[in-house]
């Protein structure tokens, strides 16, 4: 699913790299602990995450993850969004939680990748 | 065998911001020379580990990078307080990190088996209040 389907079902926020709206999206995962997401989601290329820091954006970077999107209405700071821009990171926000922003996407198509117990 | 490039990077003690900086400048080298994404992937998640341990727990420290053409050999060191018990701090789950870390998404103590898990050789060396030292080699190929 492409990043803008993305953004339409999640009534999202862009907020970086407005330009890559067509990168297709396969899997996603939903955490608030960098840990969990370094150590547990080898294969996703979106998280969708509650924390707000420029460690979110690292984290991504170094898990090639190329779309994040902030829940519960959380906004990227100034500072993360150029942190963002430089890497190629998209940036969502939507007012939704991470229940029913994971709920939405899982039902219409997004798997969720990886275990917790390798 | 001598290796092809040679990078030496400080890890700032102070801004946790600024984690992250040497690994991702890493990744940056071994993508330009079009190693293999699962390469990258495994050598960044190893290093940054290995660099918010600095940041986190060392009081900053230093990271020594060489690439050779068959493999890439990474040296994350400082010195900081050390480790007392080497065993118990592998363990998943064990974590000394304070409660504003948590707070930033990490400190779940699984960074230490993570790097473990991701390396091809991981060597960790260290002594309380001498500092530690984290050998990490990944094959290229
Ligand atoms: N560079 C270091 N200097 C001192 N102690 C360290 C260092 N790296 C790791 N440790 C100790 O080992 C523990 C486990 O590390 P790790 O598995 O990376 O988990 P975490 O960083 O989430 O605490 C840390 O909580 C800390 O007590
Ligand atoms: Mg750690």
């Amino acid at each position: 699913m492409e990043v803008k389907q993305i953004k339409e079902l999640i009534t999202g926020e862009v907020h970086t790299c407005a330009d890559r709206m067509d990168i297709v999206i396969k899997s996603a995962c939903g955490a608030d602990l960098m840990s969990d997401v370094m150590a547990f989601s080898k294969e996703n290329a979106m998280l969708l995450t509650g924390l707000v820091n420029p460690q979110v954006i690292r984290t991504a970077e170094m898990m090639d993850i190329q779309v994040v999107v902030f829940v519960r209405g959380k906004k990227p700071t100034a500072e993360m969004c150029e942190l963002a821009e430089e890497k190629g990171i998209v940036l969502l926000s939507t007012e939704l939680t991470m229940f029913t922003a994971c709920g939405i996407l899982y039902k219409a198509g997004i798997a969720g990748k990886g275990s917790g117990c390798e | 065998m001598s290796s092809i490039i040679k990078k030496e990077y400080d890890i700032p003690a102070n801004d946790f911001s600024l984690a992250g900086e040497a690994s991702s400048n890493v990744r940056k080298l071994l993508t330009q020379l079009g190693v293999y994404p699962t390469v990258i992937k495994r050598t960044s998640i190893a290093m940054y580990e290995a660099e918010l341990n600095v940041v986190i727990h060392g009081n900053g420290g230093k990271a020594r990078v060489e690439i050779f053409e068959d493999k890439i050999e990474i040296l994350v060191y400082d010195e900081g307080p050390g480790i007392e018990d080497i065993e118990l701090a592998m363990k998943e789950g064990y974590s000394t990190a304070p409660d504003f870390i948590r707070e930033m998404g990490f400190g779940a103590g699984m960074g230490l088996s993570n790097i473990k898990k991701n390396s091809d050789r991981f060597v960790l060396e260290s002594e309380p209040n001498k500092g530690t030292r984290v050998y990490i080699t990944i094959y290229l190929y």
